[in-house]
C-alpha cells in the first residue's frame, strides 16, 4: 500500500518535472536548435567570406580564421555567462557548433580555477576536448594510413 | 543574391545537423560530451568515404562549423598528409589542419578562466 502511494506520487512528480522543463516540448526543441545552430554557421560563412575577400586570406586559411573567430566569439560569450542561456534555450543548436566545443573547454576551465592552475585549469580544459581529440585524432590517422595503403597499391 | 544564397544554405545545412544533434539529446541518453566525441568521429568516417566533402562543397560554413566538420578537417588533413609525405603525414595532417583551432582554443580557454569569475548555475 506504501508503494502504491509512492508510485503515484512519482508518477505526480514525474509530470510537473516534465511540464516544468523547459523546449520538453519536441518541434520547438528542433525549432530552436535548428534557427541557433543555423545561424552560428551563417555567421561563420560571413567571417569566412570577409577572411576570403577582405582580408585577401588565401584557400585554406580562410576556414582557419572562420574558427579562430568562432572560438574566440564562443569563449568569451562563456566568460560573459551568456552561452549558458543560449544552451539552455537551443541545446543542440549551441553544443553542436565549434562555438559549443569552445565552450566545452572554457566552461569548465573557469568554473575549476579555484582548484588552481594545473589540475584545475590545465585538466579541466581537456575534459570533453580530451575525449573529442583522443577519437578524433585516432580516426584520422587511421583514414590517413588507409589512404596511404590504397595510395601504395594503385 | 548570391551572397543570399550562399548564406541560406549554410544555415539551412548547419541548422539542420543542429537537429541531428538534438534528436539525439532528446532521444538518448547521450550527454553532450559523447555526442561531441560521435560527430567529430562521424566527421572523420564519412570524409574518409568521400560523403563529406559534397555537402561542404554545397553548404561551406553549414557544413564545416559543426562538429562533423572538425572531423572533416583531421581527416582531409590525414588523407592530404598520406598523399605528399606518405605514412609520416597520415599521423600528423589531421593535427597540422586542425592546429589553428585546438591551439586558439587553448589560448582562449586559458585566458578565460584568469579573466572572468564563474557565473551562479541558474
Amino acid at each position: 500500500m506504501n508503494n502504491d502511494k509512492k508510485t503515484a506520487e512519482h508518477r505526480r512528480y514525474d509530470r510537473m518535472v516534465k511540464a516544468m522543463t523547459p523546449g520538453s516540448d519536441d518541434l520547438h526543441g528542433y525549432i530552436r536548435a535548428f534557427w541557433v545552430g543555423g545561424l552560428i554557421c551563417a555567421i561563420g560563412q560571413v567571417l569566412s567570406l570577409f577572411g576570403e575577400k577582405v582580408l585577401g586570406l588565401p584557400e585554406g586559411s580562410d576556414g582557419m580564421f572562420t574558427s579562430i573567430a568562432l572560438i574566440f566569439l564562443g569563449v568569451l560569450l562563456t566568460g560573459l555567462g551568456v552561452y549558458d542561456d543560449i544552451g539552455r534555450y537551443a541545446g543542440a543548436g549551441s553544443i553542436v557548433p565549434i562555438t559549443g566545443f569552445a565552450n566545452s573547454m572554457a566552461a569548465p576551465a573557469i568554473e575549476f580555477r579555484r582548484e588552481g592552475l594545473v589540475l584545475g585549469v590545465g585538466a579541466k580544459l581537456f575534459t570533453v576536448a580530451g575525449p573529442v581529440l583522443v577519437y578524433g585524432l585516432s580516426a584520422s590517422i587511421a583514414a590517413g594510413v588507409a589512404w596511404w595503403l590504397i595510395g601504395g597499391m594503385a | 543574391m548570391d551572397l543570399f544564397i550562399t548564406l541560406l544554405k549554410a544555415f539551412v545545412v548547419g541548422g539542420l545537423i543542429c537537429c541531428v544533434g538534438q534528436a539525439l539529446l532528446m532521444h538518448t541518453q547521450l550527454t553532450s560530451a559523447r555526442i561531441l566525441v560521435l560527430f567529430v568521429v562521424s566527421g572523420v568516417v564519412l570524409t574518409a568515404l568521400g560523403l563529406y566533402k559534397p555537402l561542404v562543397d554545397f553548404a561551406g560554413a553549414g557544413a564545416t562549423v559543426p562538429l562533423l566538420g572538425f572531423g572533416y578537417s583531421l581527416a582531409m588533413g590525414a588523407m592530404q598528409g598520406a598523399r605528399s609525405d606518405g605514412l609520416l603525414g597520415a599521423v600528423t595532417g589531421g593535427l597540422v589542419r586542425t592546429a589553428a583551432g585546438i591551439a586558439s582554443a587553448v589560448i582562449f580557454g586559458l585566458a578565460a578562466s584568469l579573466i572572468f569569475k564563474p557565473h551562479a548555475k541558474r
